[in-house]
């Protein structure tokens, strides 16, 4: 059994996702209970390979004993654990929020929705498992598939948003497929190790330099790196919270994932930059999506679309420290990939709450409601801060790795944009801030006196504002032991 | 000698803990409130419990858990600290009882944030005093700025939450670039701890220096309000006055003070700076803030913003003191930071009680109110006599040591700074004395002192003033305590 368990973790997932399915025709609310135990499910097999990693090292999977380059293979090293940890564990919390603020929908409505977010997690996690890079297009593509049905669950405008994310996920898919076909073609294999093996011999080929820059352009547009992200604040504001928090959280981050993994595993940069400066690229890039990502977002009104735009300016904090490809930068963005699912997915969760109980959606209408929704609030600051990056938060360790990483590259310009947006992020987070916790409309405030959230509610976004407060104190134990060991090399 | 010990923690924590209870006792004030007299009288006494072992060089030090590879969550309690822990936590005992009879005679609202923030600060200022690293530090930093800003906007009017925008805006910006500061210094020396003499080695090239010293100077700059990062000290005094008197005229800028000694004598170190001639440019800074803060003093017609002027010259004697780089002037310079806390809370405490009983907010009204309220102006007398520097009130033993380091390394100028300063402190706060006492109040009516919950708290820091003053060694042993951090810092010199 525990030899399976990595081909495990996606198949529980796929097998939660047909049962419930199944289960709605049942009752809805089967379906949803089925879901989370799916979720969950998964969390724990992750958890156990995890263990299992850090005991006896990497595994590699062979999906019918076929070996690989012939097989499909699955590669766990202590990274990959890193992921499809954040992947599941912030997959089973997002679903304990229940349906209807999650999705805007009625439970009862005729929607698979339960049986589409699983599918999402499989494909997620599928991509981050693949050992070979075509395996990864088919779980993209999944996870693509997926989301669009989710987004358009957010009403008219939504489908729109959707259609426009279906266009460019397709051409990323299409630049990403393209360019493996070039590598395919120079190197004869998809294997990422063996494309490792092979590239060496025919690195000055055009084909290897164009296979890569497709490559990455695709996932650049999946991850809507700086300037590829304009589909993004439309899909991320108008689909249902529980979605929008699982897009921003895991979704696009596991493409940033995947293309670390390309410059990790198949183009390392000591080979990459004699021929293109492609880590230097997606570094600047970063940079420019954390400034126009975190000014856009002070420019929002709407509390939803200012999110969408941080989340532009998070991508940037991962690539940026991709970009830096250097131990400590890598692990900077490798942490606020965790960071970011941590704090983003606690903040969608608030303002979906929020939409629900008292229909306020714009920044505006914010007045006050620190003494309506004390607990709310209390974790809506705390994701805020870590947003900002004050410490002891999340927010704060990633950046701390991505200062010493730019530093360690002379980068005065990363590190005076990194401090530059902490700066900005205190500016459209304060003034959210500083509007719950001054005193509201005497009138309104008598009619609804104190009404927090109902516990169901309440609960994931709590776990979530409580984790955001702990993971400096484990954060250490994740570099040391998840992180290092893959990145130290470079 | 290090020993391991929990008590550096526990006082940290039990502010934390006390939060909690505040919070869960909202609904019964005088519950709520004995939690927060509770909760102080706790932090003082675990604070002077460590001060004999202190004195003794055994600190108590605690490493808790990594929070960066090679970076550690670690706890010390040396010397400088613990004058900053004394002070912070001996007046926040006084400011509790203090701020009870305030908020209830004004029936403010918001009572139990005001109590949990006020918690949560102090918890930060031990923090802060007891860091044994730059990391531990800058997290409590930090969270010392959040946690004032409710504070600020307590009253939740304009202009409190544009003072709050202020605020933020200025004490995030230094914290940015103490970061980068810190970042700096990981990258340079590999370690953030604290170590009386400084951490940079001598390979250490000057522009690195340069680079380094600047940005310690503006990050911590901010907090301690040198000119011309200081606006936002005078808005913020719109906070209620027990805030005003505890925090922006003991812990929070005192922290941005105590964060430039342990970055001059604790990180950079005395010979470094002084081997490239570095810390004429902080004295030059800090001596002209004192000149015009002390003048601009003179403007002010509201009592608070007069004070809060007064405030900003004074830190800037403390970091003059440090910045001369020599026994006499770090003794003075450490020692200043208690006895100006000490006087400066003082009037501040002064100011909340003719609020609290006569509702004059303003200097010009004050004509006549020491017939009114005896007690209160003549604790208000000997604190302004001691800030001007007249013996033998405490302000005389600090500034008396500064001037001698300005002796020590010939830099009169700077001595002519001080005096002139004693004379402008005269010149402002004097006009106030003579209207309370030898002017005819506008209205009559007898003897009306603000409440004793108020009252007491006046006289109990108006005779620490001027018990330092003459016995300076007598609380605390602070003299013996200044002495050594001068001693341990500028022991290569």
């Amino acid at each position: 059994m525990i030899e399976h368990l990595p081909a495990l973790i996606p198949v529980s997932l796929i097998l939660f996702a047909f049962l419930a399915g199944f289960l709605r025709l049942v009752n809805p609310r089967l379906s949803r209970y089925s879901a989370i135990l799916g979720a969950l499910t998964a969390f724990v097999f992750s958890i156990v390979v995890t263990i299992d990693v850090l005991k006896n090292g990497s595994i590699s999977y062979h999906f019918g004993n076929w070996p690989p380059p012939y097989g499909i293979e699955f590669v766990l090293d202590t990274l990959t654990c890193f992921m499809v940890l954040v992947i599941t564990g912030i997959g089973s919390t997002l679903l304990m929020f229940p349906t209807k603020p999650g999705f805007m929908i009625d439970e009862q409505q005729q929607s698979p929705l339960y049986t589409l977010v699983l599918l999402l997690l499989t494909g997620l996690c599928g991509m981050v498992l693949s050992g070979d890079l075509f395996n990864v297009y088919v779980f993209m593509e999944i996870s693509s598939l997926t989301t669009f049905a989710l987004v358009s669950l957010g009403g008219p405008k939504a489908a729109v948003a959707s259609f426009r994310y279906l266009i460019m996920a397709s051409i990323g898919a299409c630049c990403y497929l393209l360019g493996l076909g070039f590598i395919f073609f120079t190197v004869g294999s998809v294997n990422m190790a063996d494309v490792l093996q092979l590239l060496p011999a025919v690195y000055d080929s055009p084909s290897i330099i164009g296979g890569a820059l497709l490559m990455i352009t695709g996932l650049g547009l999946k991850m809507a790196l700086f300037p590829f992200h304009t589909w993004l604040p439309d899909a991320h504001s108008y689909a249902p919270p529980i979605v929008a928090a699982l897009l921003a959280a895991v979704q696009i981050e596991t493409s940033a994932y995947i293309a670390i993994r390309l410059l990790l595993n198949v183009f390392t940069p000591a080979l990459m930059s004699d021929l293109l400066p492609i880590t230097q690229i997606i570094g600047w890039l970063g940079a420019a999506g954390i400034i126009f990502g975190s000014v856009m977002a002070i420019a929002q009104t709407n509390f939803k679309r200012m999110l969408a735009y941080s989340t532009v300016a998070q991508v940037g904090f991962v690539t940026l420290g991709l970009g830096l490809a250097n131990p400590l930068g890598m692990v900077g963005g490798i942490l606020h990939i965790l960071a970011h699912a941590l704090m983003k997915s606690c903040l969608f969760l608030v303002a979906g709450s929020i939409s629900h109980h008292s229909g306020i959606t714009n920044i505006q209408d914010f007045q006050g409601l620190g003494r309506r929704m004390p607990w709310t609030m209390a974790a809506f600051t705390v994701a805020a801060l870590s947003m900002i990056g004050i410490p002891p938060t999340a927010g704060f360790f990633s950046k701390w790795y991505l200062l010493l990483g730019s530093l360690d590259n002379n980068n005065w310009v990363f590190l005076v944009v990194i401090l530059a947006s902490t700066l900005l992020n205190a500016i459209y987070f304060f003034r959210l801030i500083e509007k719950i916790y001054s005193p509201g409309d005497a009138q309104v405030e008598a009619g609804t006196q104190s009404k927090d959230l109902p516990k169901n509610m309440l609960v994931p976004i709590i776990i979530l504002a409580v984790a955001i407060l702990l993971m400096g104190a484990v954060s250490v134990w994740l570099v040391n032991n998840l992180l290092m060991p893959v990145v130290g090399g470079l | 000698m290090v020993t391991t010990s929990y008590m550096p923690l526990a006082a940290i924590l039990i502010s934390l803990v006390a939060i909690i209870f505040i919070i869960a006792l909202s609904k019964k004030p005088n519950l709520r409130e004995a939690v927060t007299i509770l909760a102080a009288i706790g932090k003082l006494a675990i604070i002077l419990s460590m001060l004999p072992a202190v004195l003794d060089s055994r600190y108590p030090a605690l490493n808790l858990i990594d929070l960066a590879p090679g970076i550690q969550f670690a706890l010390k309690v040396d010397e400088a600290g613990m004058i900053f822990a004394l002070l912070a936590s001996a007046l926040w005992l006084v400011t509790s009882f203090y701020s009870i009879g305030y908020m209830r005679k004004l029936d403010e609202k918001r009572q139990t944030r005001f109590y949990a923030s006020f918690a949560l600060c102090l918890s930060s200022t031990i923090g802060i005093a007891f860091s044994a690293n730059l990391f531990t530090f800058y997290i409590f930093f930090e969270v010392l700025t959040i946690a004032t800003y409710p504070l600020v906007t307590h009253e939740g009017t304009e202009e409190a939450l544009k003072a709050g925008r202020k605020y933020l805006a200025y004490l995030l910006t230094g914290g940015v670039v103490l970061l980068a500061a810190i970042v700096y210094t990981y990258q340079i020396t590999g370690t953030l701890d604290f170590q009386a003499g400084g951490i940079l080695s001598t390979d250490t090239l000057p522009f690195q220096i340069a680079i380094l010293f600047s940005l310690f100077v503006v990050g911590f700059g901010f907090k301690s309000a040198i000119m011309p990062l200081h606006s936002w000290l005078p808005s913020a005094m719109v906070a209620p006055t027990p805030v005003s008197a505890l925090l922006h005229a003991v812990a929070v800028v005192k922290a941005g003070v105590f964060g430039m000694i342990r970055a001059v004598g604790f990180i950079l170190g005395p010979e470094t700076i002084n081997s490239l001639g570095l810390s004429g440019i902080l004295s030059i800074a800090a001596g002209i803030t004192i000149i015009v803060a002390s003048l601009l003093a003179f403007h002010q017609d509201n009592l608070k913003l007069r004070l809060a002027y007064s405030t900003i010259g004074h830190l800037s004697y403390i970091i003059l003191g440090v910045s001369l780089l020599s026994q006499a002037g770090w003794t003075g310079g450490v020692m200043h930071m208690f006895n100006h806390g000490v006087m400066k809370i003082t009037l501040f405490l002064c100011a909340g009680a003719i609020f609290v009983a006569h509702r004059y907010t303003n200097i010009s009204q004050l004509n006549g109110i020491g017939r009114k309220m005896p007690i209160t102006m003549a604790a208000f007398t000997i604190a302004s006599l001691g800030l001007a520097g007249i013996p033998p009130i405490a302000g005389f033993v600090s500034k008396f040591l500064i001037v001698q380091g300005t002796m020590d390394n010939e830099q009169f100028v700077y001595a002519a700074v001080i005096l002139l300063s004693g004379l402008l402190n005269a010149g402002y706060f004097f006009p106030i004395v003579y209207r309370a006492f030898f002017k005819k109040p506008a209205s009559g009516g007898g003897v009306k002192e603000a409440p004793y919950l108020m009252l007491i708290p006046i006289v109990v820091t108006g005779a620490l003033s001027l018990l330092l003053g003459i016995f300076p060694n007598a609380i605390f042993n602070l003299y013996d305590l200044a002495s050594s951090v001068a001693q341990l810092v500028m022991g290569g010199l």
